[in-house]
């Protein structure tokens, strides 16, 4: 009861020292407690995307390759987009994949003022025309990458990819997510303003 | 008898547990290079690789496609003549760090790396304190304690 008059140094101190010992366990577990959270919840509005690995080719140019025609468009090679004078959008889907159908609304409206020019990954030429005679086209241009190994060299790991690229030939952003989530379209606009596109 | 069963069951086990655990995913002959020795090789540079579809296995372990493919690509590699460290870094060039499974030590790796070392030494220190304190034993009783301690069991 009088213990302060007692020894009131000593006492303060183990009085800290308890302190910290419940303390300090408690803020590491509240924090990663909410960093776990966060995580989670990003997950969920796609913010976070453990798949959206950090691709090293943005900011490096189109790597080498030429893709033959995907009906209904017609295929291109690295020197197609190295010659543009405008922005485009490379876009990497299947038919067997259900993100990049999902994705596709978003593509048809982002088409209006972006071309977008698709590459059709390990995918059947039947198979990703019929996908784009129900969903519609949102292409300019589409390649069949059927054994895909273009996409090794884009540094793809799964459909849906889409890769920004400026005129000249410029990767300047990727997204390993689809363009139906509005942070990840945020994110293309951003870079798209920083190239001097709409 | 008995002594040396036990001493030779312990050997075994030792042997047994530092023997690397391998469950490879290449299971199609016709995936596997004609000669053994570059098939080892393709195997133990894919052993390094992850697989970026399921991302905590190598692509030697993972049965995704695309696993499939980064392995024909390693093989192919290797078959041309490619050292261990070509390979790597043409799927570091495309993938970057992240496709390696044991990433290379860096600044932003360093503590990641040096993160045992630190934990011993914290350990070394907090334990000499610990018995440096328990040596010197209990700190004598101030006055006002020794005070107390008397009406206490004075009290009695």
């Amino acid at each position: 009861m009088n213990s302060e008059e007692v020894s009131p140094g000593d006492d303060r101190k183990s009085v800290t020292r308890r302190r910290l010992l419940l303390g300090v366990p408690m803020v590491g577990a509240g924090v990663c407690g909410v960093a776990f959270w966060k995580m989670l919840s990003g997950m969920q509005a796609g913010s976070f995307n453990p798949h959206d690995i950090n691709a090293p080719v943005t900011g490096r140019p189109v790597p080498d390759f030429t893709l033959p025609d995907q009906p209904p468009g017609t295929g291109f090679a690295a020197a197609d987009l190295k010659a543009l004078t405008a922005p485009v959008l490379v876009n990497f889907f299947a038919s067997w994949c259900i993100p990049c159908i999902a994705e596709m609304e978003a593509l048809l409206a982002l088409q209006k003022h972006l071309p977008i020019w698709g590459i059709a990954y390990k995918d059947k030429i039947e198979n990703a025309t019929g996908l784009l005679k129900h969903a519609g086209n949102p292409y300019s241009r589409i390649g069949s990458d059927r054994n895909g190994r273009v996409a090794i060299d884009w540094g793809v790991s799964g459909v849906p990819e889409s890769f920004l690229i400026a005129p000249g030939g410029l990767i300047v952003w990727h997204s390993a997510a689809g363009l139906d989530n509005s942070e990840v379209r945020d994110g293309l606009n951003a870079a798209l303003k920083a190239v001097g596109g709409r | 008898m008995n002594r040396l069963l036990r001493t030779g069951l312990a050997g075994a086990m030792v042997v047994l547990l530092s023997a690397p655990v391998v469950a490879l995913a290449v299971d199609d002959p016709s995936e596997m290079l004609s000669d053994p020795k570059q098939e080892s090789r393709a195997e133990a540079i894919g052993a390094q690789l992850r697989c970026l579809v399921c991302q905590n296995e190598s692509i030697e372990d993972s049965g995704a496609t695309l696993a499939r493919d980064l392995r024909t690509v390693v093989r192919e590699h290797v078959a041309k003549g490619e050292s261990n460290q070509q390979v790597i870094d043409w799927m570091v060039a495309r993938y970057g760090n992240f496709i390696r499974l044991s990433p290379p030590v860096t600044v932003a790796t360093l503590l990641l790396w040096g993160m045992p070392v630190l934990a011993l030494i914290m350990g070394l220190v907090a334990a000499a304190l610990a018995f440096r304190r328990r040596r010197s034993g209990p700190a004598p009783l101030s006055e006002a304690e020794q005070t107390r301690l008397k009406e206490l069991s004075d009290g009695h």
